[in-house]
């Protein structure tokens, strides 16, 4: 028996959009900037993605944008819209637990003279809304704070954070990297206050290699890649006409059975949450409950190196993901597990599970079982 | 502009009777790493010289660099080979050649020419001299320095005529396959592939063994000691890479043995497992990365007891490098940027944070009794579950 739990790190693509890839690499596979009827065709299935997702998120069509993935999508936000308003304010805010994405972009415009205030989060790795509001100043012009955690599942307070910047009439543009809710959650960036949001394809059971960056219509960006002047100049490049048709219909899956699969989703973290917590040195991470990402659960396993547990449950046809990568050449500590205040001992000894909605309750349940098996033999060989 | 290279080889030439054992060795092995090289080359054998000479198009740079890959080596002469002349052709030739190798940095030279075709009219002092007369006139600013001069040029009459005056380094040792084979015990790390490598210089075919640990080490750290075979395999030819699932007998030794032997117990049924795969290969020693004081397993005392447990010989090439020393040769063949990726291997799995540092031998194998019951069984298995990756 086989379970993939690692649908955070990524998913299977489905089958649907793989063949209407298929279909476009193969036979309308025109340049959608071609003058011809071939560029015509393949013009239409960008014009038909973006008003998926302008309707799926009630936006317009022409604040959708396509990239080369969630990378390309916040680095785009955060360094273009830095480098656009600089001359407003040169302070930036974000979260202590962002994903490297957003985290390095950050520290890239730190050393090109921004001021980056990190914003710290509780013991469920969730942002303070006061910290914020404090840290807020005339100087700011760009909040990013991401809507799921990557590796605890932690939610963040975001229409909170989009009112509190309008009731605070700030300057500052909100970006929220969606790359981990997209596909679970329904949102609204109007509604929420959001003014970029990125996500990523093959996080929805789409392709690697694509991804989107909603951009409201006013918010003064500069582009990061220079050429052809696609994408109305912001992003130039040929347009990834297939990974666009992908990434659009694995999103129409996810969202013609949300309700269905956020419940299954839920159901299937609350049951194995509930039956680990009858393990012994076992600690959940962050929330459980409806409160938290339906498809993220992290666990801390007492006197076991996460790399360890890993390959043994590898061995069984179980893929997870250690929570904090290390090694003995070279250490690096999770920012999110350290953010939540975990020991480095007990962040080295964290696993991440993460489910889709094609997760079934027998793999669960073959994976608690083979947990309960390992952990007793592995907790017996550690370095005396 | 050159067709022909003119290999030197060192210490073959003094091999005696046996002599054509190692110069056909050579041949092989030339003949070996140039098959994938682009270009067509024909290798030949001639009164104590090897000439790899190439026919029509090929890739220079290739060429040298799988030369330079060929134990025994230790010069790669581009040649210019031409047919007998007369003296008047000779020099012709000669002053071409000198047009296009001469760089105006160049300020001393000196020609040296041998005659092995004793019927050529002029001796090899007079072909010197006049060459030499012609070439002071004809470039300003070069001038004779017989003791150190920065161009040495090289004519050698026989029945055909070589002109050359620069030589590539090579890596010297003895040709493959001289000096039978040895079992590497091959780890992740930056010692054991150079060591397989010094070895394997001296004519040695190397076979390897590694010790894997699932789940403690990952199916990465077992692809980067393949990736590390493929790159010594790269000059000592096809090594057949024996891969030996190590976790039981661990995790036995451990359970059975004090801790602070664990990694000694360890590397004695290491031993004696290669020891027991050399054997059954047609292997005749071992080898090891080991270096004195290392780390705890590697003082003298702690080689000893290893040792204690082996009837083949154990070659420790670096028994005496400092670790600087190793990284350079690490980094001239390659293996360094593979040996510090970071996957765990087995040995740093369970290691004690006090491991004994000067074990006694007789201490040692008390310890080991204990593992009596089920230990033989143990290594029994491994070796029927051994996995042989041939990597060329």
């Amino acid at each position: 028996m086989q379970a993939y739990l690692d649908n955070a790190a990524t998913t299977r693509c489905s089958l649907h959009a793989a063949e209407a890839m298929m279909q476009v690499m193969c036979e309308n596979f025109g340049n959608p900037s071609s003058l011809h009827q071939k560029g015509v065709d393949a013009e239409r299935c960008i014009r038909e993605a973006k008003t998926f997702f302008a309707e799926n998120l009630k936006v317009k069509d022409k604040e959708i944008y396509f990239t080369s993935g969630g990378t390309e999508s916040n680095n785009l936000a955060i360094i273009g819209t830095a480098l656009a308003n600089q001359r407003a304010g040169k302070h930036l805010i974000t979260t202590a637990i962002e994903h490297a994405s957003v985290a390095h972009p950050m520290k890239y415009l730190e050393k090109q003279g921004f001021r980056v205030t990190y914003l710290p989060v509780d013991q469920d790795g969730i942002v303070s809304l006061k910290a914020l509001s404090e840290a807020l100043c005339e100087e700011t012009i760009l909040v990013s704070v991401m809507y799921v955690n990557n590796e605890i599942g932690s939610v963040q307070p975001i229409p909170e954070i989009g009112a509190l910047l309008k009731e605070r009439d700030s300057k500052a543009y909100f970006h929220v990297d969606a790359i981990q809710a997209y596909g679970k959650y329904k949102i609204l960036p109007q509604k929420e206050g959001i003014d970029l949001l990125s996500i990523s394809g093959h996080k929805l059971h789409g392709p690697k290699g694509v991804g989107m960056l909603y951009i409201q219509e006013k918010v003064k960006i500069h582009p990061l890649l220079h050429g052809g002047g696609q994408q109305k100049d912001l992003r130039s490049g040929t347009e990834n006409v297939p990974g666009i048709v992908g990434i659009t219909e694995a999103a129409r899956e996810c969202y013609a059975q949300l309700e269905e699969n956020r419940s299954h989703l839920y159901h299937l973290k609350q049951l194995f949450a509930e039956e680990l917590s009858t393990l012994e040195g076992v600690r959940i991470n962050g929330r459980t409950k409806e409160d938290s990402a339906p498809h993220i659960i992290s666990v801390s396993f007492e006197g076991v190196r996460s790399e360890v547990l890993l390959h043994a449950l590898e061995e069984k046809g179980i893929y997870v993901s250690a929570g904090s990568a290390c090694s003995s050449n070279k250490p690096s500590i999770s920012h999110t597990l350290q953010g939540i205040g975990l020991s480095k001992e007990l962040s080295g000894s964290t696993l991440r599970f993460s489910f889709s909605f094609d997760t079934t309750e027998e793999e669960i349940y073959y994976c608690l079982q083979e947990l309960r098996e390992l952990l007793p033999m592995l907790r017996r060989y550690v370095r005396r | 502009m050159f067709h022909a290279f003119l290999v030197k080889y060192g210490e073959i030439g003094v091999k005696g009777k046996n002599r054509y054992v190692f110069e056909d060795a050579l041949i092989a092995r030339i003949k070996q790493v140039l098959r994938p090289v682009e270009g067509d080359f024909l290798v030949t054998k001639d009164q104590g010289r090897v000439y790899v000479e190439a026919e029509g198009a090929f890739d220079y740079d290739e060429t040298v660099a799988a030369l330079q890959r060929v134990f025994g080596v230790v010069g790669i002469c581009p040649v210019v080979k031409i047919p007998n002349q007369d003296y008047d052709g000779l020099l012709t030739e000669v002053l071409s050649y000198m047009h296009r190798m001469y760089e105006h940095t160049t300020k001393t030279f000196k020609v040296h020419t041998r005659r092995v075709n004793k019927k050529y009219p002029m001796t090899s002092m007079e072909v010197s001299a006049a060459i030499g007369a012609k070439i002071v006139e004809e470039f300003e600013g070069l001038t004779v320095d017989v003791h150190e001069p920065e161009l040495l040029l090289h004519i050698e009459l026989r029945n055909y005529i070589c002109i050359y005056s620069e030589v590539i380094p090579g890596p010297g040792g003895m040709p493959l396959g001289t000096n039978g084979r040895s079992m590497l015990l091959l780890s992740g790390g930056i010692d054991s592939p150079v060591a397989g490598y010094m070895v394997s210089r001296r004519g040695v075919g190397i076979d390897a063994v590694y010790f894997h640990a699932p789940p403690y080490t990952s199916e990465r750290a077992k692809q980067k000691v393949v990736d590390l075979a493929a790159k010594i395999a790269r000059y000592t030819g096809t090594i057949h890479l024996h891969v030996i699932n190590f976790t039981d007998i661990q995790m036995y030794i451990y359970d059975q043995c004090p801790h602070d032997e664990l990694t000694i117990l360890m590397r004695r049924y290491m031993m004696r497992i290669a020891e027991r795969i050399a054997k059954d290969t047609g292997c005749l020693a071992l080898i090891t990365g080991e270096s004195i004081g290392q780390v705890a397993s590697q003082t003298v005392q702690s080689l000893a007891a290893t040792n204690d447990v082996c009837t083949l010989p154990v070659f420790r090439p670096l028994i005496a490098f400092d670790k600087e020393d190793i990284v350079t040769i690490a980094k001239k063949i390659d293996t360094y940027e593979t040996s510090i990726l970071p996957y765990e291997d087995c040995c740093t799995t369970f290691v004690a944070k006090h491991p004994v540092t000067k074990p006694r031998v007789d201490v040692i194998r008390r310890s080991e009794q204990a593992l009596m019951a089920q230990i033989d069984e143990m290594v029994e298995k491994a070796l029927a579950e051994d996995e042989v990756i041939e990597i060329r």
